[in-house]
């Protein structure tokens, strides 16, 4: 099997560190996102994923490390050096997330995110939850709202397309008859799915879903790997995921990392994962590997 | 609710009235005549009080446990109604003052066309435009009368110190109050719910205190006498030959005057509310509604919500600013007294009573709160009844606050709490007001 | 040297009257999180009621002992402002509970509005003077440039606070009450699961916030000597103020707070102008909130992703 997260990684991340009073949420983390692939984040409750998650999406600042995103092939590790020297923030398709503000992350390095507790817009529509997903590019068809505001032809054409966009998406999550409700009106599975939906709505190069698959049943979880597998497929977008469903993790995940007590202990192929007795035995707190391996199993 | 029961709490509820009533009702504090405070006794007060607390808690307890409950869920305006009612309400006031002048003459209409019209459609006016604000942007503006007070001030002085006219000062005052709300809101729209509501407070009374105190500037306390009044676009309202009466063949009256003012703040209104209904079509009023629904999700998204705040603050201050060069110049006078906390108040309340982000709201709510208190001062023949030292426009400003707290109580997310969406696929449904956050901001 | 001590005096005690509103304040926003802007008003209806007590004591009891009138003063008006603010709660913040964040914003200012124009309506508008009252004066200094005292009012005001402010710190730390109330700021559904009795807590969170703004009000009617029905916002907007300036939420937060801005209200109006003492103390108050968001103690809120 290749290691695309070798050979042709997106993101790469060292010696990240995040530190809240005196715990060391996530402590000198180094790991690569490979481009095009499903990358499961896992570890014991506390472990530091989602702190990992907001430093990468920008709502942390971390204490140290660098987190460089090249949108499209391989950046050579003198080019990442370089703009890191210059102490600007982006150069010709290469981020420096730790260095950008969170929205910034999702504008211009095109990352975007998920919520472990589901952040919707519960009182607006799901059409117009992803229809404000899309809102750089209205803004800009728009005039920053100006032209829009005299009716400007451009903008209507340009809604169009986020309407249609927007329908491709609700087509795709089978929300398209629930269209016009509110968002917070929906199911809970479909207000998973409505958010991931949404995220795609911003054209991510990198989807960063937090434990997509809390609370949903077997059939939904099902569904969802269907969903993140066809949106790889489909769209090309690589996905960074956090989950405690292992049947997930297993099934669909190219690439997993291991986080205990904020440090990473493994990384590889689910198969290399599932044997390694260090994760054994730090995810699941026993020193009894057997049982544990039956459980990861 | 069993009788005995209600009449057990409604006698608590007396009881706890007398002891309310002492010592503020029962005893009165009068100067006398070497300037000395005196008491003067009045028993007879806790015992009104506490009969009529009694009584009415007694009633409010009978009445509401009588099955009621399901009419007071349903919307108080029909969605038939909430459809057709902007249009025939625009096309009423349009009508309302030659009515009122064909009806009641140009000296009987004054009043109605004034006290009436014009005043409501002032606090329309900064309803809509607080609305954007509080209702679509879900920041909490406690000092919004500051920028009012900046529009007012505006005209006032370019008019009186440079000669300028008002139709050159009233874009300039909404743009000197949007630079002012975007100077303002840059430092502070960091602060997240109530820390922003105090600092807007604390500006609001900072911009009183300066136009109270600086006197080169403002002329203090005494204000700026004598503005320019409003001329039909360039012809005085006056009585003089080149004056608009003369040049169109009519008698001089004052209604005139007072008729072009209310058409001026209608249309002013007006631009406010069609800018508003755009806007709310657009990404950046999308991205303003979105914000009060979830300001992380937004950040997750790619929305600058600094720049997105920002731009709130900015326009809810220019139509303060419109609304307050027009005050200045329907006035023809401005002092600090005009722009208090009360005002701020007032407005934020019209919004609040209104439903957060529902325009036809708020313009309820402003036809209610501000409609009302001027009906409180038409009742002199209560004098008759109380006795003729009775003021009833004493009581003006109690009800007011009273009204406030028992509407909050009544209808706690306002007159009109659904929302209208932005945009729809196959039928537009308007969304619950119980789904619909209120913002942290 | 002498006016800079005389001034931190009488910033001292500007500032303790400050810290006792600013508590009512920052108590309710902790346990229910609403401003609860009726609390000035609430103040000044306290210094209405002490005013009437006082005459009524001095004038129909004709009671001589002045610190026996005043220790009665003392205690009636803290309890019936304390019915007050109960009654307040009951009528105007229960049934709203629970509902729209605005919703008990705009009832308090309702409120706020009532209170001002009902004792405007039943004890008229115009101001009210009180007889002057513990007026010895102790030299601090003296042979300088003028000679700083320090009046009996003025180290009554400030021992009169400190102790209340010690009996309070002793209830909300060390009682059942206490610790039902931080029970109920942290979570009040796990309070009420644990059988915290939550409406109770917060009728009493409402009632010592008042008996704290009547020992302010009482204090305020016999150090200025007079009282108008307009005294309500000022020092109310200034308490809350200081609640905020100190991190609302944080009770030593809120003394400090009152301290500081009555400091610097009195030092601004002795070196600079007292025109513009409420634009300094409003403007340190923005300054402060831009660099220091949560306030001086208040704990920093950490964003939950």
């Amino acid at each position: 099997m290749t290691r695309r997260w070798l050979d042709a990684p997106l993101l790469t991340i060292e010696h990240l560190t995040m530190r809240f009073g005196g715990l060391t949420a996530v402590n000198d983390v180094s790991f690569t996102v490979g481009r095009g692939d499903i990358t499961a984040l896992i570890g014991p409750n506390g472990a530091g994923k989602t702190t990992l998650f907001n430093c990468i999406t920008g709502f942390y600042k971390p204490l140290q490390g660098r987190l460089a995103l090249a949108r499209e092939g391989v950046a050579p590790v003198q080019d990442v050096d370089a703009l890191t020297r210059s102490g600007s923030r982006h150069k010709d398709g290469l981020y420096l997330l730790e260095r950008m503000p969170d929205f910034e992350i999702t504008r211009d390095a095109h990352v975007a995110r998920t919520f472990q507790n589901i952040r919707l817009f519960s009182g607006m529509t799901v059409l117009e939850n992803l229809v404000v997903a899309q809102h750089n590019v209205l803004m800009r068809a728009s005039g920053l709202s100006l032209l829009g505001l005299i009716g400007w032809p451009r903008f209507h054409a340009a809604e169009q397309r986020a309407i249609d966009k927007a329908r491709f998406w609700l087509d795709k999550i089978g929300l398209t008859d629930r269209a016009d409700d509110p968002a917070g009106a929906l199911p809970y599975g479909a207000q998973r799915r409505l958010e991931i939906a949404r995220a795609m709505c911003t054209d991510p190069v990198l989807l960063c879903l937090d434990e997509p698959a809390a609370g949903l049943n077997p059939r939904e979880s099902a569904e969802l790997n269907d969903l993140l597998l066809s949106i790889r497929a489909e769209q090309g977008t690589s996905i960074l995921l956090i989950e405690h469903d292992m049947s997930v993790v297993m099934k669909i995940s190219d690439h997993v990392v291991v986080l205990d007590y904020g440090r990473l202990i493994a990384d590889g192929t689910p198969d290399e994962i599932r044997h390694d007795p260090r994760v054994i035995a730090a995810y699941l707190g026993v020193e009894d590997a057997d049982e544990a391996a039956g459980v990861l199993a | 609710m069993p009788i005995t029961r209600a009449l057990r709490e409604a006698a608590f509820a007396g009881l706890v009235a007398a002891g309310l009533a002492f010592p503020i009702l029962t005893l009165g504090t009068e100067l006398d005549q070497s300037n000395r405070l005196v008491l003067e006794q009045r028993w007879s007060w806790m015992a009104i009080s506490a009969a009529l607390v009694c009584v009415g808690r007694f009633l409010v307890l009978i009445l509401a446990s009588a099955p009621t409950h399901r009419v007071a869920r349903a919307p108080l305006v029909s969605p038939a109604l909430t459809r057709l009612l902007p249009s025939v309400s625009v096309m009423a006031l349009f009508l309302f003052p030659l009515v009122m002048l064909f009806w009641l003459g140009p000296q009987g209409s004054l009043k109605w066309i004034n006290n009436y019209g014009v005043q409501i459609l002032i606090y329309v006016m900064l309803g809509w435009g607080l609305n954007i604000v509080v209702g679509l942007a879900g920041l909490l503006d406690l000092g919004y009368v500051a920028f009012y007070a900046v529009g007012a001030y505006t005209y006032a002085l370019l008019s009186t110190q440079f000669g300028l006219s008002f139709w050159l000062c009233l874009p300039l005052a909404g743009l000197m109050a949007a630079s002012w709300g975007a100077m303002l809101g840059f430092p502070v729209l960091r602060l997240r719910g109530d820390y922003l509501a105090i600092v807007t407070l604390a500006f609001g009374e900072i911009v009183s205190a300066v136009l109270t105190n600086w006197t080169d500037f403002s002329n203090g306390k005494a204000g700026i006498m004598s503005i320019p009044r409003v001329t039909f676009f360039g012809l005085p309202f006056t009585a003089s030959e080149n004056g608009f009466a003369a040049t169109f063949g009519l008698e001089f009256q004052a209604i005139h005057r007072t008729i072009f003012l209310f058409y001026l703040i209608l249309v002013l209104a007006l631009i406010t509310h069609v800018v508003t209904l755009r806007l709310r079509r657009l990404p950046v009023g999308r991205a303003w509604e979105a914000l009060r629904e979830d300001e992380i999700a937004c950040r997750s998204l790619g929305i600058n919500t600094v720049n997105t705040k920002l731009t709130a603050f900015a326009l809810g201050a220019m139509f303060a600013g419109f609304a307050g060069s027009f005050f200045a110049v329907r006035q023809g006078f401005v002092n600090p007294d005009s722009f208090t906390f009360m005002e701020s108040a007032t407005i934020l309340a019209i919004v609040v009573l209104g439903g957060m982000g529902s325009q036809l709201g708020v313009a309820l709510a402003a036809v209610v709160m501000v409609g009302g208190t001027e009906v409180l001062r038409e009742l002199t023949f209560l004098k008759e009844i109380f006795g003729s030292s009775f003021d009833p426009s004493l009581y003006r400003m109690l009800l007011f606050g009273l009204a406030m707290v028992v509407m909050m109580i009544w209808r706690p997310r306002g007159l009109i709490s659904s929302r209208e969406p932005s945009v729809f696929l196959a039928q537009k449904k308007n969304v619950s007001g119980a789904l619909v956050q209120e913002g942290h901001g | 040297m002498e006016n800079f001590l005389q001034q931190l005096i009488n910033g001292v005690t500007l500032g303790s009257i400050y810290g006792l509103i600013a508590i009512g304040y920052t108590m309710v926003f902790g346990i229910i999180g609403m401003v609860n802007f009726a609390h000035g008003d609430v103040f000044m209806l306290s210094a209405f009621i002490a005013l009437i007590v006082f005459l009524a004591l001095t004038q129909l009891l004709g009671l001589t002992s002045l610190g026996l009138v005043f220790l009665i003063v003392l205690i009636c008006a803290m309890a019936l402002t304390a019915l007050w603010n109960w009654a307040i709660e009951r009528v105007a913040y229960r049934p709203l509970r629970g509902s729209f964040r605005l919703a008990p914003l705009i009832s308090a200012i309702g409120m706020s509005i009532f209170l001002a124009n009902f004792v405007q309506v039943v004890q008229g508008p115009r101001n009210k003077p009180v007889p002057p009252m513990f007026t010895d004066v102790i030299q601090v200094t003296s042979g300088g440039a003028f000679d700083v005292t320090l009046s009996y009012k003025q180290i009554l005001i400030v021992s009169v606070t400190g102790i209340l402010l010690l009996a309070f710190w002793f209830l909300v730390q060390k009682t059942a009450l206490g610790r039902a109330q931080r029970a109920c700021e942290q979570d009040r559904t796990m309070a009420a699961l644990l059988g915290v009795d939550v409406d109770r807590t917060i009728s009493l969170t409402f009632i010592i916030g008042a008996a704290l703004a009547a020992v302010a009000g009482t204090l305020y009617m016999m150090y200025y000597g007079v009282v108008n029905f307009s005294d309500g916002f000022t020092p109310g907007v200034k308490a809350f103020t200081a609640a905020v300036l100190g991190g609302i939420g944080s009770l030593p937060g809120a003394v400090i707070g009152g301290l500081l801005i009555g400091l610097i209200e009195t030092f601004w109006s002795a070196y600079f102008s007292s025109d513009y003492k409420d634009v300094a103390a409003f403007s340190i108050l923005i300054v402060t909130l831009i660099f220091m968001p949560s306030g001086l103690l208040g704990r920093p809120e950490v964003e939950k992703v």
